[in-house]
């Protein structure tokens, strides 16, 4: 964890007290990340050897399963648990919205909905990248952590209702015309194969494998991050909560070592999965 | 084998010297043939059992009848072969103009069995008895070595593993095709003659004339009228299910495999088959249910879309989408099994959302490849340069 290393370096500077560690995820937030990624990797190994069905790969593995119907079955599966996750989420945001008049859900610092600080900061990070600026200083919500979140939101829409649509096509039919049966099948292979090489690409370095995270972000599965790595990739936030005041009221226990290395083997078997699935959809794609 | 019977003629010729009794009396025959231990300078037995020869088809002639050249005794030590077409004309003359008419490789007895002991063909101790039939041929067509050397398929095996295989060894079906339902008995030609029940354009006849009813949908379909108006291209019975390893139509191995074998035509239909989600479950196995060309299609009798009696005439699509997706309604049947995304002017909605669908995935990927390029390297380099700078490792 070259954060925690570098954060050991700085601690004899700092004059922060040793190892305060800060809420960033609720528990349900994590929950809903883990049933994400659970389900997503179940969706993503049932659905390439469909996607590849041609490919030596997809034959064995779904020989292996005991054939097509095995492999559509668990397809749906995890289809009808993400989807009652999706919709669970989409309460949540709601209830906090308009039953619990929560403020920030919708707009300002520390809202998923992308505003013109997002735009300055992608700019700026890209400036940054090539040397002609400084590093811009992020909140709550990074661009590209909004980016995450909508993809995966408009993923959820886009594949899940051209996969209901396959799914209960008759159905559909009644009120959809008919090229777009047609068409749903193109929708959901092409946004499936979409999230699978942006999550297992871009999402993995960004948020994982980054030098800053490298090789993991424990954050999503333990919930809390130390104050260094808080103050380094989230300054703004960090700042501003301190001039609020409301710094203190984010203090958690540090994660334990159970805890840490729970989500250190559920995190890199899914990363491991992730990748092995990058490679075969890569070399089927390229076949 | 038969040289050998003439041969027991000339050593028992020698053994009643001197008498000038002839040599149809068939006791004087047997007083040296009868012998169980006479044998040629070869070692073969010229021993004739004579209460199996008096139980068989030829139990009632005369040995001289077939042996004609014997007529006294002694009889020369070479003795010409008895000739089978001396009754059995019909049949040495089909087998003379066929594939089997060298004589010498292809004596009567290969198929028939010794002739001392033979049997009519409906008697199951005969060798030409219908379930005795594959053993028989298969006795040279199972054979690899043969099968190389003529440059023919080893058909054997595949035939008794085949429907009509299992019907004939486990079921004992006199009904059963086996090699001769076909191909003939005597007369035999190379399935390349226009006169063999083989050649291309005779095998729906050849085929129908067990099964009639499916010949009849056949000739009234597509593939048929093409045969029957002399287009060699269009298949018959024996393309799709082949010659000799024939399958239960209904069986996963025989699903899987007739998609390509549609496709081997009709290529165009093939690929667009290939992008829909029939042929995708399809491919995986395990799931044989899913639409294949002739369940949609009809099998034999094959129509185009313009007949009304085609079952993917526009009428009849919800009876027959229907089939599997309980629930089909008109616009249900609107979905096309051949649509061709990559066709701008064919499937103009399609190719658009493909169109939007491709630059998505290569819009956002490309950008975000770069963008996390940069990163790595800003970052890496940012990482490396604060940790010298303090002095501590940097890696």
């Amino acid at each position: 964890m070259p954060d925690r290393e570098q954060a050991a370096e700085n601690e004899s500077k700092d004059i922060q007290p040793r190892g305060r560690y800060f809420m960033r995820f609720t528990p349900g937030q994590r929950y809903l990340h883990a049933v994400l990624f659970t389900t997503f990797l179940g969706l993503a190994a049932t659905g390439l050897p469909m996607r590849f069905s041609e490919s030596i790969w997809a034959r064995k593995f779904a020989s292996v399963v005991g054939g097509f119907g095995s492999i559509i079955f668990f397809h749906k599966l995890f289809a009808v648990v993400l989807t009652l996750a999706f919709l669970i989420h989409v309460k949540d945001v709601f209830t906090r919205a308009w039953v619990h008049r929560e403020k920030g859900i919708f707009w300002g610092s520390t809202s998923m909905v992308a505003n013109w600080k997002d735009v300055k900061d992608l700019w700026g990070h890209l400036r940054w990248f090539v040397g002609l600026g400084p590093k811009p200083r992020f909140e709550r919500y990074a661009y590209w952590e909004k980016f995450d979140y909508w993809a995966v939101f408009w993923g959820m829409i886009v594949i899940g209702f051209s996969g209901y649509a396959m799914w209960f096509a008759p159905f559909f039919a009644r009120f959809l015309p008919g090229w777009a049966l047609n068409a749903v099948l193109v929708i959901h292979s092409e946004e499936g194969l979409l999230a699978i090489l942006f999550i297992f690409s871009i999402h993995f370095v960004n948020t994982h494998l980054r030098p800053d995270s490298f090789p993991m972000d424990m954050v999503i599965f333990t919930g809390v991050e130390s104050e260094e790595e808080f103050k380094h990739k989230r300054a703004l936030e960090y700042e501003r909560l301190k001039a609020q005041g409301k710094l203190e009221a984010k203090i958690a226990e540090a994660p334990g070592i159970w805890q840490i290395k729970f989500s250190k083997v559920v995190g890199y078997t899914a990363i491991a999965i992730g990748l092995v699935l990058l490679v075969l959809t890569l070399s089927a794609y390229f076949s | 084998m038969k040289i050998d019977f003439f041969t027991a003629f000339t050593l028992g010729a020698l053994l009643v010297a001197g008498s000038a009794c002839p040599a149809n009396a068939e006791t004087d025959c047997l007083s040296c043939h009868g012998d169980k231990s006479l044998q040629d300078a070869s070692g073969h037995s010229l021993c004739i059992d004579a209460g199996k020869f008096g139980a068989s088809l030829h139990g009632s002639l005369k040995c001289a009848d077939c042996h004609v050249t014997i007529k006294d005794y002694p009889h020369p030590d070479q003795v010409t072969p008895a000739e089978c077409s001396s009754c059995h004309a019909d049949q040495a003359a089909g087998l003379a103009g066929s594939v089997h008419s060298v004589k010498a490789e292809h004596p009567c007895t290969t198929c028939h069995g010794d002739a001392h002991a033979i049997f009519p063909k409906d008697d199951p101790k005969s060798a030409v008895y219908p379930l005795n039939i594959p053993r028989t041929c298969g006795a040279c067509h199972g054979n690899d070595a043969m099968a190389r050397k003529h440059g023919l398929p080893n058909v054997y095996p595949m035939y008794i593993d085949s429907i009509h295989g299992f019907a004939l060894s486990r079921e004992g079906l006199l009904v059963a095709a086996n090699c001769q339902s076909c191909h003939g008995s005597h007369h035999i030609l190379s399935h390349k003659d226009p006169q063999s029940p083989t050649y291309k354009s005779n095998i729906p006849k050849t085929c129908g004339s067990c099964h009639a009813g499916i010949t009849a949908d056949y000739m009234g379909g597509v593939h048929g009228k093409s045969i029957a108006a002399g287009d060699l291209k269009a298949p018959v019975c024996s393309d799709c299910h082949t010659a000799h390893a024939i399958l239960q139509p209904t069986e996963a191995a025989f699903r899987m495999q007739s998609t390509p074998i549609c496709g081997s035509c009709h290529k165009d239909k093939l690929s667009t088959y290939r992008d829909t989600f029939h042929s995708q479950l399809g491919a995986l196995g395990g799931y044989v249910e899913t639409a294949r060309c002739w369940d949609c299609h009809g099998a034999h009798g094959i129509l185009p879309a313009s007949d009304p009696r085609s079952p993917v005439a526009p009428a009849n699509l919800v009876a027959t989408c229907g089939k599997c997706h309980a629930g089909a309604n008109a616009s249900f049947v609107q979905y096309q099994p051949h649509a061709n995304a990559r066709n701008r002017k064919m499937n103009p909605a399609l190719y658009f959302v493909r169109l939007f669908m491709n630059l998505l995935l290569a819009g956002t990927l490309t950008f975000f490849v770069i963008h996390t390029m940069l990163w790595l390297i800003r970052s890496r380099y940012d990482q490396v340069k604060r940790r010298a700078a303090e002095g501590g490792k940097n890696a």
